[in-house]
């Protein structure tokens, strides 16, 4: 039999993190008392009409935009119809036909480095729904004692994102996702927390003999609240298709759901997704003819995205992949980092950011951007630390000392005589001291176990408070024993 | 001459002259609507109204409508006032907002005294369709009003208010201004905020002015037009509605529509309006005649595109947030038994037929196929436009019939606005004045426009007024 190839494609919701909501003036919050958002607007009262929200076209604009989506220059809504109670309307304003945004490409990375382009078939703007909680035993419809609506979250902002079937495993649906994220993180035009479900994922799964053209028949795998939880399910549903087509059966065109805790899927019952939607124009709209001119504004402010600017850390500044994907983690951080690596060594400043400047402020709760540590104060100190003023160890004293006041390196170095010593007399000795006193670490390293330097140094360290430029005790320890021994040996 | 016979435009100016007090007419006009013989109104909030009425009094402002008392349809949405649009779905349902419209009138002191009957969710063309009464005609009160506004139409024949509030989808507000004898008006798409306006059709409806002159609906549509950002579909307006005067027809073309002359029309009907067009000639205009292919067919059309429109909009009356809720143990058997119980025969009907219409592999062939006829229609009307500068024919068919004539035959009932739909969907203006008598029942006289044409239909409307003298006082409220 022919190996079979996944065939994977997705669709994303996007909240927008706009003020108000898609067709009101409520306010968008999470968390606030029930149903404390709503208007006669968004609770569907009689005779009232939906405007659109103007902040919420520019961000989907952007979205398209920064995938590279074809702007559509006329676009409409419509009317999805269906009849559920967190629907208040009984229809959702959406787009069908005609797009605000139309087919675009987005380029991911692999851990490898190697290249993930993946076709955009859409993005388009819509209204979410309100939230429902089912009370009583598992927290589900079926068994649920009763439900209750929540219309705080109704009419919110939604982009959707279609992707083309253009992933073949569930390891680059994740990757290709968690970029995507970083994307719309970028870009500033929403929250995307999976956790709280202001970015929600939907993938469409399939198998095919490898080489066909025709696509297999596929299942919809429904709202992942994480990546890891998606990769997962994935993988499971993959797996469940193998099994069924192995034994001969034929997978069903159905709606499934990942347990996490069982790593089960579940097929959602099959009258639920016998929907006609009897889409029709929304009347109550006129169509979004956005200016071109404007259209070209965003596209310039659109600020640099978190892959191509990977490529440009790993390629440009010499960091790792892994430094560079760390780094492009958020628009703040990266920032950060640029304003750092400005005027200081690029892999140095990775490091430091990644590092102990993390690890200090962890305890904080701080991030580097809010933090005492201006982008040039951690520029200084990495000048400080390359131009062989303070030793490392001195450097993260140093350091401590301005995520707790916000002084400058130079100034706490001045202060605390935190300077390194690298005066050759001063250290040469030290050392002499320390190879008179320790007859057996000299013997040692004379018999080429050279590990034992580090104990000089250490040695050395002790007795500079940390001051002591590392390399160059190295370097005089070297000289005294290695010469002491040409001696011995040599004659 | 009691205080009920006064025109808007005259309780005005008897207001402004300090010879009658807003309390008074308002009074006058309570009295009239307690003792009312035809059933036009669903609510009235007499001591709203009179509260209303004293401020206006004591504040001593001058608004430009100054303490006229005021009906509205009871589609339109009115803070704290009951709205039902003629539904048992919405019974007792108080709104927490009020139409833009009705919002703006009331700013310029209009004194909103009740709410009018209706064809149930304004679906109809004789108010039989009420979920809660029959309204009479006052011309003959075993007649029907016409409809869906027929409430709004009878008060303001049978002198219940000055003026009042309709909308119209398909013909709502100038069928039954026909019916009653008054005059009725239906803006373009989009002069008037639809905010507030119990949706039927959304492509389609529009509110529009009821009066007993054409001076009174050119006042009360000057104070409504114009964008609301509560409505995308409202526009800016071009100019001020003017309080027309001419007494002139001169160069005036006038296109008849022969299509809507024919097979159909009742001889007293065709005769009264060939007698109106004779008036135009008297007054210096031309009368030419004009063919529009497919108004004919606007009738199928409007019968697919309005209740698939419908059968959207009626479906946020669940039981679930608002309005009465039948007793249920699951959620479908909520959606079935408030929907089964609630809605009226006809409003079903139209939801049916609308989502069958929508409905996937049905879309192309009754949606999809009817948007195409009306743009057709849309065409038609622009060309007829390039020769004429109005297009006239009968309101309606017939004259009022009687009650119970139509209801088993909803077809029948359809062809009552077989004149008026073709206007409503190219969304243009129309007027409706009465033209004379058949049977000693008014005939109406539909003249419409282009887009934005409203002041030349006013002017035209108000000389054709004057050379008719039609009497608008019904006979029965003579004695």
């Amino acid at each position: 039999m022919t190996p079979l190839e996944a065939v994977i494609g997705v669709e994303i919701h996007v909240q927008l993190s706009t003020r108000t909501k898609m067709f009101c003036g409520c306010e968008l919050s999470f968390g606030d008392a029930p149903n404390t958002h709503t208007c006669p607007v968004c609770l569907a009262h009689p005779g009232v009409l939906p405007v659109v929200n103007a902040e919420a076209v520019r961000r989907a604009l952007i979205i398209g935009l920064a995938l590279g989506c074809e702007i559509s220059p006329r676009s409409i809504f419509h009317r999805k119809n269906y009849f559920y109670p967190d629907l208040s309307k009984a229809y959702q304003i959406s787009q069908f036909d005609i797009p605000i945004c139309g087919r675009g490409q987005f380029t991911a990375i692999r851990e490898d480095g190697s290249e993930l382009v993946v076709g955009i078939t859409r993005a388009h703007l819509e209204e979410d729904a309100a939230k429902l909680t089912h009370v009583g035993s598992s927290g589900r419809r079926a068994g649920a004692d009763h439900s209750v609506v929540d219309f705080n979250r109704g009419g919110t902002p939604l982009v959707e994102i279609v992707t083309e079937p253009d992933l073949r495993s569930a390891a680059d649906t994740a990757t290709f996702l968690r970029q995507l994220r970083q994307t719309l993180l970028f870009l500033g035009v929403s929250d995307c927390s999976m956790e709280e479900g202001s970015m929600r994922a939907d993938a469409n799964v399939s198998l095919r003999p490898v080489g066909s053209p025709v696509l297999g028949v596929k299942t919809e795998l429904k709202n992942m609240n994480s990546f890891r939880f998606l990769e997962r399910g994935v993988d499971a549903e993959l797996e469940r298709q193998r099994q069924i087509i192995a034994s001969g059966g034929r997978v069903m065109q159905e709606t499934v759901h990942y347990e996490p805790e069982t790593g089960e899927i579940h097929p959602l019952r099959s009258k639920e997704e016998s929907h006609d939607y009897r889409y029709f124009p929304e009347p109550d709209l006129v169509p979004m003819v956005p200016d071109p001119s404007w259209v070209d504004e965003l596209r310039r402010e659109i600020p640099e995205l978190p892959v191509p600017l990977r490529r440009r850390l790993v390629g440009e500044m010499g960091l790792s992949e892994e430094d560079a994907e760390v780094l492009t983690e958020s628009p703040e951080l990266v920032a950060y980092f640029t304003q750092v690596a400005a005027s200081a060594d690029p892999k140095a400043a990775a490091n430091w950011i990644r590092g102990e400047l993390r690890a200090q402020l962890r305890e904080r709760g701080e991030d580097p951007w809010q933090s005492n540590v201006t982008p040039d104060r951690m520029s200084a100190l990495l000048r400080l630390l390359e131009d062989g003023t303070v030793s490392m160890s001195s450097a993260k004293e140093v350091l401590a000392e301005v995520v707790a006041t916000g002084a400058e390196p130079a100034d706490v170095v001045e202060a605390k005589g935190l300077g390194q010593i690298s005066d050759e007399g001063e250290l040469a000795a030290i050392v002499a001291g320390l190879v008179a006193d320790n007859p057996d670490q000299v013997e040692q390293l004379r018999a080429g176990k050279d590990k034992v330097i580090g104990f000089f140094v250490g040695q050395a360290m002790k007795a500079t408070s940390g001051r002591a430029d590392a390399q160059a005790v190295q370097r005089l320890v070297r000289a005294a024993v290695l010469d002491d021994a040409e001696e011995c040996t040599g004659r | 001459m009691s205080l009920r016979d006064l025109t808007a435009t005259q309780a005005i100016a008897e207001l402004s002259a300090g010879r009658v007090s807003s309390l008074e007419l308002v009074d006058a006009h309570l009295d009239a609507i307690g003792s009312d013989s035809v059933d036009a109104f669903l609510a009235v909030d007499a001591e709203r109204a009179r509260e209303r009425a004293r401020q206006i009094d004591d504040s001593g402002e001058r608004l430009p409508l100054a303490g006229v008392p005021l009906a509205v349809k009871d589609a339109l949405s009115v803070r704290d006032v009951v709205t039902t649009s003629g539904s048992r779905m919405l019974e007792g349902f108080r709104p927490l907002y009020t139409a833009t419209c009705v919002a703006r009138l009331e700013a310029a002191g209009a004194i909103v005294v009740g709410k009018t009957n209706m064809d149930e969710f304004a679906m109809g063309s004789s108010t039989e369709n009420s979920a809660y009464k029959n309204t009479r005609n006052p011309w003959d009160q075993s007649r029907v009003p016409g409809g869906s506004s027929g409430g709004s139409a009878a008060s303001v024949s049978a002198r219940q208010v000055p003026w009042s509030l309709g909308s119209d989808t398909g013909g709502s507000i100038r069928q039954p201004a026909a019916l009653c004898g008054v005059v009725g008006m239906k803006p373009t798409y989009g002069a008037i905020s639809r905010y507030g306006l119990i949706a039927f059709a959304s492509s389609l409806d529009q509110v529009g002015p009821f009066a007993r002159t054409v001076g009174d609906a050119a006042l009360l549509l000057k104070h409504m037009v114009g964008r609301d950002p509560m409505d995308s579909t409202s526009l800016e307006w071009p100019e001020p509605i003017a309080i027309p005067s001419a007494q002139s027809m001169a160069g005036l073309r006038v296109g008849v529509v022969e299509e809507l002359m024919g097979e159909g029309i009742e001889p007293g009907v065709r005769a009264a309006v060939e007698a109106a067009l004779a008036r135009v000639e008297d007054l210096g205009g031309t009368v030419v005649p004009v063919s529009l292919p497919s108004a004919l067919s606007g009738l199928a059309t409007y019968y697919v595109l309005a209740p698939a429109e419908c059968s959207a909009n009626l479906a946020r009356f669940d039981g679930i947030r608002y309005g009465p809720s039948a007793d249920a143990d699951n959620l479908l058997d909520q959606y079935e038994l408030t929907r089964g119980e609630f809605f009226g025969p006809e409003v079903k009907r139209r939801i049916m037929l609308g989502t069958f219409a929508l409905a996937s592999g049905y879309y192309d062939q009754y949606y999809g196929r009817a948007q195409r006829v009306r743009t057709l229609i849309v065409r038609e009307f622009a060309s007829a436009f390039e020769n004429v500068d109005v297009l006239a024919s009968p309101t309606s068919p017939t004259v009022a019939f009687p009650f119970g004539d139509r209801t088993a035959d909803p077809y029948a009932m359809y062809l009552a606005d077989v004149c008026t739909i073709p206007v409503s969907l190219a969304g243009l203006p129309a007027i409706s004045i009465p033209c004379g008598l058949s049977g000693g029942l008014p005939v109406g006289l539909q003249l419409a426009g282009p887009a934005f044409s409203e002041n030349r239909l006013l002017t035209v409307a108000h000389a054709l007024e004057g050379a008719l003298a039609f009497d608008t006082l019904p006979p029965e409220m003579a004695t």
